[in-house]
């Protein structure tokens, strides 16, 4: 769960490379590290991560934007996952994520207008054996059908 | 009494973490000396929460368990499974990589060399380097995570190599759908991963390790992270390796949701710290690989195996298996299919067989339509291949891969156009840019199958060529087998390409 923070200040924001600094590839320890502090990668931590570790602006902004998972704005309070893939499908998972996103009138990647919910896709949860499967935050979930995703968005607000 | 409940995350995702508060609860209020532990998955995943009971006379299994069960479950009263080893999917298993998964307490270490943990790495640290190196060459292991690469070769190009530094890199980047061995040994055995590590570092000279472990895993990140600082404690990784002088320390790195990342060299820039963009081979990463340095990439389940080769040796797993496909697969079964879940066992068994008797067929009782094997680069099997035996060589003959060793089940419902779609869809999402033949042949090739959708019947030969560029121009697997899905439903399952046709017309 992700709380809305004020603007970070670039000392909270270098206390948090810091620490990265000796490791061998330290970047993208350094930005989950940040992205798990403010819920996303802030504009401002970009130049300071690049004079931390010697490279470029654009190297860094190219890292942030590669990976799915680092945002460059905040998510909603609550993140959920729905899975894409095969093994999903094969059990309706496809279906699923449909009438979720028509639920809450969203597309993916979007957040619901109370700012409580985004819904991403996900490719694979691992739970292919017990599909279709979705993640609440870091909270796993398998079997998910109509009922227990409305129970489940319930309790994130939605 | 002892009471086990997993904490494997196909177990919690079905309620096993309720359950377990359940147990703690009734247990307290009826003052009982119970001792509970979270232990890994037995891999019966249509039976989790799989909640056993041993009384000092064996294990008795119960499954699925709900919370409103467990007053009975105490009593004594609920109807159980029997001894969890004699439910047939489990006994008909050999189970070497996952001998321990489910048995012990994943983070108990004296419960792990009770069941022959560091057996193993106790023998190689007797033996030379290549020693070490000719007993994974011995044991026919090749490479689990897809490739199917002889091990003992990798490592001995490593061993071969002058470097004042050289890395094992352990590829937990399991994004495969339809495959979680990765994600059960990790959460259910996380030493055997360490010790496979710890085994390869004495082979090949490397004092460094990394897991690259898929951020989409936060309980198996947890448990590994977990078992790194026990591993450290008791002198398993760090300087002086169980007393021995020799060194070598691991760190588990989480990825960033990319699925190109589970390719050997895009996950090494992802370790650098750079975009997981796919590098040209060569240089192999055994000789210029995490920082230009020899390393050693090998998954999850190659390592896993590892300590067993060393526990038990060479021979022992390469009398078990096919032609060169040697040792055990740890297959798993998912998608619409009556009894999902972890399957480990010698190569060499039908398709059909695992399907239909191993597995029950399908969960919605219709029949099977067809099986992905090797996730979403992997081939459609129709039934009329269910006579191909599990082996490397026998799915490549059959037009197929055997990958990860996933197999993914659908029901006649399935819309094989559909599924081609997918897999062309998920290229572009997944793509890391770098060729052109993946990242623009991918978003080609869905709009040319929602041509054939349409009913323009001329976009089924532009298709096949564009999946023979792919195929043939990709830098990777991503690109080069995406059209291993698309082919397969397009060659086994014609009816569904062509009846858009007709309705179109």
């Amino acid at each position: 769960m992700h709380t809305r923070l004020p603007v970070p200040s670039d000392a909270e924001i270098s206390a948090l490379i810091a620490p990265h600094l000796a490791l061998e590839g330290p970047l993208l320890p350094i930005l989950h590290d940040i992205q798990a502090r403010f819920g996303h990668v802030p504009d401002r931590a970009q130049p300071l991560i690049a004079e931390a570790l010697n490279i470029s602006k654009a190297e860094v902004h190219g890292v942030v934007s590669f990976y799915h998972d680092f945002r460059e704005v905040p998510a909603g309070r609550h993140v959920v996952k729905i899975c894409r893939a095969e093994a999903c499908q094969a059990m309706g998972g496809a279906a699923l994520a449909e009438q979720t996103l028509a639920r809450l009138g969203i597309g993916w990647h979007g957040t619901t207008a109370n700012g409580a919910v985004t819904v991403e896709p996900v490719y694979c949860l691992g739970l292919c054996a017990c599909a279709p499967a979705a993640m609440v935050d870091d909270k796993v979930v398998g079997r998910v059908d109509a009922a227990r995703m409305d129970a489940l968005l319930r309790e994130v607000g939605a | 009494m002892k009471i086990y409940v997993p904490l494997d995350s196909a177990a919690k995702a079905l309620g096993a973490d309720e359950v377990a508060e359940a147990i703690v609860a009734e247990v307290a209020r009826r003052g009982l000396a119970v001792e509970l532990v979270r232990n890994g998955s037995r891999g019966m995943v249509w039976l989790e929460p799989l909640v056993e009971i041993d009384s000092g006379s064996g294990r008795l299994a119960y499954g699925p368990v709900t919370p409103q069960d467990v007053p009975a479950l105490l009593d004594g009263t609920l109807a159980g499974l029997g001894p969890v080893e004699a439910i047939p999917f489990f006994a008909r298993q050999t189970r070497l990589t996952f001998a321990r998964c489910g048995v012990i307490d994943p983070l108990n270490l004296r419960d792990y060399e009770a069941h022959g943990g560091l057996a193993g790495l106790r023998r190689a640290l007797e033996m030379t380097p290549a020693q070490i190196v000719q007993e994974v060459t011995d044991s026919g292991l090749r490479g689990r995570g897809g490739a199917g690469f002889p091990t003992g070769i990798k490592w001995n190009t490593v061993l071969g190599a002058k470097a004042p530094q050289k890395y094992i890199v352990c590829n937990a980047d399991e994004g495969d759908s339809g495959t979680f061995a990765d994600r059960m040994i990790m959460e259910g055995d996380p030493f055997t991963v360490i010790e496979g590590m710890v085994i390869a570092g004495l082979g090949v000279g490397a004092t460094r390790g990394f897991v690259f472990l898929r951020s989409e895993y936060p309980d198996a990140i947890k448990v590994m992270n977990a078992a790194v600082q026990i591993a450290r404690g008791a002198g398993l990784l760090g300087a002086d390796v169980l007393g021995s002088g020799r060194a070598f320390d691991l760190e588990v790195r989480v990825g960033a949701g990319a699925y190109v990342c589970g390719e050997e060299t895009s996950l090494l820039n992802a370790l650098e710290g750079k975009r997981g963009v796919v590098r040209a081979k060569p240089p192999l990463p055994a000789l210029e690989g995490f920082m230009g340095r020899p390393t050693v990439v090998n998954n999850v389940i190659s390592l896993a195996t590892v300590p067993v080769i060393f526990e038990k040796g060479a021979t022992h797993y390469a009398n078990f298996g096919l032609g060169r496909s040697r040792g055990t697969v740890t297959l798993q079964i998912a998608g619409n299919v009556a009894r999902g879940g972890l399957f480990e066992t010698a190569f060499g068994m039908r398709l059909g067989e695992l399907v239909n008797e191993v597995a029950g067929g399908t969960a919605t009782g219709r029949p099977v339509k067809a099986v992905q094997v090797g996730g979403p680069l992997g081939a459609y099997m129709p039934v009329s291949k269910f006579d191909t035996p599990l082996g490397y060589e026998d799915f490549d003959a059959a037009g197929g891969l055997i990958g990860h060793a996933g197999l993914v089940v659908f029901d006649d419902t399935t819309d094989m156009l559909g599924m081609a779609r997918f897999a062309m869809e998920f290229c572009a999402v997944e793509s890391c840019g770098k060729c052109t033949p993946c990242r623009v042949g991918a978003v080609r090739g869905m709009e040319t199958i929602d041509r054939i959708a349409r009913g323009d019947a001329a976009a089924v030969p532009i298709l096949t060529d564009l999946c023979e560029t792919m195929k043939l121009g990709s830098l990777c697997a991503l690109g080069g087998f995406t059209p291993f899905p698309v082919m397969s439903a397009l060659t086994h399952f014609p009816d569904d390409f062509a009846t858009r046709k007709e309705a179109a017309e």
